[in-house]
């Protein structure tokens, strides 16, 4: 059996370059620095860009003004780091820029332990930006994971046209573990719809759209498509990169289909709704994750990240002596994959949610799980979160002691 | 004037569209935008090729009103979404438009541009204050001038835009203001210098400064000589653009690919039946960490699964590092240790790290040490090795090495050639020394009783 012997910042930076990334820019940070600094080595080799920022905000802002002039970015950083990340990443959503931003995840809050793991930022990635608008986050379980995930995310920010978080943690990123190199799959990667070449004007003078092939008395006489013309609601529009053959706007602010600066209430509506249909509507597409139901099983537990390497091995462990229990291992963190949570939830009486913070993702199950029950008339599971914050990993033990005693 | 819908790299008559500037009668802002437009009719850049980058403000309304390409963004980030764009793309002419506001809250991106000396060129709007949000005062606020937020008079040092980017390399450093009728052919020539170009343009905010300090074309102009600001050209340097320069790089001969899969094929085996969880508590800087990988590879060119968890403080060279092994035969799904079978104690800062380990440790479990530390409380079993007895010279940095390979050795869960497999393959820098201290574990082990182990 061929095997590997690696960590997850070299699956990650590995899967990266296979996804097309060609620019990269980045601020040091325990413990994503090993990210930056493969990407900074590798780039230059495939005719990428690789810069060391001034600081996590030009980080950002670089990967943005790189993805508007046609570039694939990626950046990563830890919790600090997403703290000054926080306002551009609302720009990425407004402006509709692909954009893959790697989290690996330390204690916090604030500087917390630069070199201890957690999974502290579940929500704030979530809620990090003002607007509470809808962002994509992958979280690996293995370093097969984090090389397949990191192609995942690469995939749908082109595809969708939005910042794209893949959530980890220094466990997974800088702990060595044994692959068997079966385990590496290459998926296709997307490209972001790009509008295509501009079309001579009609007969009678009407300027084409690009986008559309037909005559649109809405073109300005600068312009060839409109970049954020949104029909139907959720299509992801195409684009133009500075220096292709369309002039092309892009801002922060909220916009018309021109780009231009609108208060327009019908205008600013249709935007708002956009940028949250154009991922709920796509969120069937999005539910990745690992299902292992075991039936007769009363207990179903739920992790995602290196918390997931310890409950299944506490399933493996519980199974052996002849006492079932279930597994879900979420991929998807957001948008909340709901109908895999009620599927595997399905006959369980009780839902053990882990993860290294106070029980953030918990609470989107209790949420799920409480309304499911209630919508349909069914008893809701007990709902339980187990939880740990002193820089150790969750044990296997820890998940075993919620299962219910054998007398019971 | 028309612009064809087929030909992207024609230039055009006029870079302006029909829309109204919104600015306050008499602003600096129209005057400033009127020179880049003139500018920009000299250049006669195609305009699918230049982008508009504005800041925030009223300045960043500006880039509305042109044919080009446009990028609105954050408050103060307009350096850098500029810097982006210019190195996803040195072809193109990448002009900010930022005010006095932009300057101040962005002022560390302004600072590294001009370090890089990236092509990018740099308008500053220089009216004193924040126009769009009343009035309050900005970096570049003269002293004692009142504003909204220094009603009796500013008490700060206004911040020397030009003097600030330029001892910090800007290629191109200009002062003037929006009442300098050479202000387009300036324009025009920043735009042309390849590299980094700054014009810092002072002008008039007539809805607060004037207003706020009966300030007008006189006042300005006269402010220039009290605070001792010259204007003109006052930087052209002859520098490598950054953009241009990393593409340069990128053609030097690199060190070859390092990031594909490296394969690992059983060359050994092991008679290991079970998880064995090793710890290798030593001191940070002493190489602990490079031990434990030659053993996890040497693990892995044996058909066993392993995986390797490292613990050590924010420092570098100084602290404790521990690192945690399992070499198993099946896969390994948790990689935490709650109890090592084998602890290597190799320092006192190690030691302080594990005692909860210890105190886990059972009669069943093995403690390899130095004379050192032959005395710690612990029920598991010892093995206390004297290092002098190894035949080579031990340092701070060979010893994590030396124990480990004794006690892989006294372990035998792979043979020694193993580990010394994994360090010709795998650490290849350092094989040649690493390899004796290797060879010296062999008689290291062989002046000591080995206490029997279960695999």
């Amino acid at each position: 059996m061929t095997r590997e012997y690696v960590d997850g910042a070299t699956a990650i930076a590995r899967a990266a370059l296979r996804s097309g990334c060609d620019f990269f820019a980045g601020y040091p940070i325990s413990p994503a620095t090993p990210i930056l600094l493969h990407m900074l080595r590798e780039l230059p080799k495939v005719g990428g860009v690789g810069i060391e920022a001034e600081d996590e905000i030009g980080a950002i802002s670089m990967c943005i003004g790189a993805a508007v002039a046609g570039a694939r970015p990626m950046t990563a950083t830890s919790g600090p780091g997403i703290s000054l990340y926080s306002e551009n990443i609302g720009l990425a959503i407004m402006g509709e820029t692909p954009l893959v931003i790697v989290d690996v995840m330390r204690m916090g809050p604030a500087t917390g332990g630069a070199t201890t793991t957690a999974q502290g930022d579940v929500q704030f990635i979530r809620w990090g930006t003002s607007g509470g608008y809808p962002i994509i986050a992958l979280s690996p379980s293995s370093v097969g994971e984090c090389y397949l995930l990191t192609q995942r995310a690469f995939d749908l920010a082109e595809r969708l046209r939005t910042p794209v978080f893949l959530l980890t943690d220094k466990d997974m990123v800088m702990s060595m573990a044994t692959v068997d190199v079966d385990e590496y799959h290459d998926i296709p990667i997307g490209s972001r719809p790009r509008v295509p070449p501009a079309k001579p004007p009609a007969a009678d003078g009407t300027r084409i759209n690009a986008v559309t092939g037909r005559p649109d008395g809405r073109l300005r006489p600068e312009e060839t498509y409109l970049p954020y013309d949104f029909e139907p609601i959720d299509v992801i529009p195409p684009t133009s990169p500075f220096g292709g053959p369309h002039i092309t706007r892009f801002t922060t602010s909220c916009h018309d289909e021109h780009a231009f600066l609108t208060k327009d209430p019908q205008k600013v509506a249709r935007l708002n709704e956009h940028l949250r249909a154009k991922i709920e509507s796509r969120r069937h597409e999005l539910e990745f994750g690992l299902v292992d139901r075991c039936e007769d099983a009363q207990v179903l537990f739920i992790s995602y990240g290196t918390t997931a390497r310890a409950m299944r091995e506490a399933v493996a462990r519980t199974r052996a002596e002849g006492i079932p229990a279930s597994a879900l291992t979420l991929h998807t963190l957001w948008p909340v994959p709901e109908q895999l949570i009620i599927d595997a939830a399905r006959g369980h009486t009780r839902v053990v949610v882990a993860e290294l913070n106070h029980g953030q993702y918990a609470r989107e199950v209790e949420r799920i799980l409480y309304r499911h029950a209630a919508l349909h008339r069914l008893p809701p599971p007990t709902i339980i979160s187990l939880t740990r914050v002193d820089g150790r990993l969750l044990t296997p033990e820890q998940f075993l002691a919620e299962l219910p005693s054998p007398q019971s | 004037m028309t612009v064809s819908t087929l030909a992207p790299l024609q230039t055009l008559d006029s870079y302006r569209n029909e829309r109204e500037y919104p600015f306050c009668p008499g602003c600096g802002h129209t005057f400033i935008l009127n020179h880049l437009e003139a500018a920009l009719e000299q250049l006669q850049l195609p305009p699918t090729q230049v982008v508009l980058v504005s800041d925030i403000g009223c300045v960043g309304l500006s880039d509305q009103y042109f044919r080009t390409n446009a990028f609105h963004g954050l408050h103060g980030r307009s350096v850098a979404y500029a810097t982006g764009i210019k190195l996803a793309n040195p072809d193109l002419h990448v002009i900010v438009l930022m005010g006095d506001g932009g300057v101040g809250i962005g002022g560390t991106h302004l600072i590294s541009a001009a370090r890089r000396n990236i092509g990018i060129t740099v308008l500053v709007f220089n009216n004193f204050n924040f126009g769009m949000t009343g009035g309050e005062h900005s970096v570049t606020t003269p002293p004692g001038a009142i504003t909204a937020t220094t009603r009796t008079g500013n008490l700060e040092r206004p911040l020397d835009v030009c003097a600030t980017v330029a001892v910090n390399g800007a290629g191109y450093v200009y002062r003037g203001t929006s009442f300098d009728k050479d202000l387009p052919d300036r324009i025009v020539e920043a735009v042309r210098y390849d590299g980094f170009a700054l014009l810092d343009i002072w002008e008039l905010c007539t809805a607060y400064f004037v207003v706020n300090n009966d300030f007008g074309r006189k006042e300005l102009l006269g402010m220039l000589d009290v605070l001792g600001m010259e204007t003109g050209v006052l930087q052209k340097l002859d520098r490598p653009e950054y953009a241009r320069k990393l593409q340069d790089v990128r053609k030097r001969p690199t060190d070859g690919d390092s990031m594909s899969i490296r394969t690992i094929e059983p060359l050994y085996s092991s008679p290991l039946s079970r998880k064995l969880h090793v710890v290798l508590a030593g001191s940070a800087g002493a190489k602990v960490r490079s031990a434990a990988k030659a053993a996890g590879y040497a693990g892995v060119l044996s058909g066993l699964w392993v995986t390797q968890k490292d613990d050590y403080p924010s420092t570098v060279k100084s602290g404790h590092s521990v690192s945690e092994l399992i070499f198993s035969p099946a896969e390994i799904l948790y990689s935490g240790i709650a109890k090592p079978d084998v602890l290597v104690l190799i320092s006192k800062e190690g030691l302080d790290q594990v005692r909860h380990l210890l105190a886990e440790m059972t009669a069943d479990d093995l403690l390899v040490t130095i004379p050192e530390f032959s005395d710690v409380p612990t029920k598991a079993r010892k093995l206390v090795l004297d290092p002098r007895n190894s035949g080579i010279r031990v340092t701070r940095t060979n010893l994590s090495l030396l124990l480990t390979a004794t006690t892989l050795r006294a372990l035998k869960i792979f043979p020694p050639a193993a580990l010394e497999e994994a360090i010709r393959r795998f650490q290849a820098r350092f094989a040649e020394e690493n390899l004796k201290v290797v060879q010296a574990a062999a008689t290291l082990l062989a002046s000591v009783d080995v206490p029997s182990i279960t695999l």
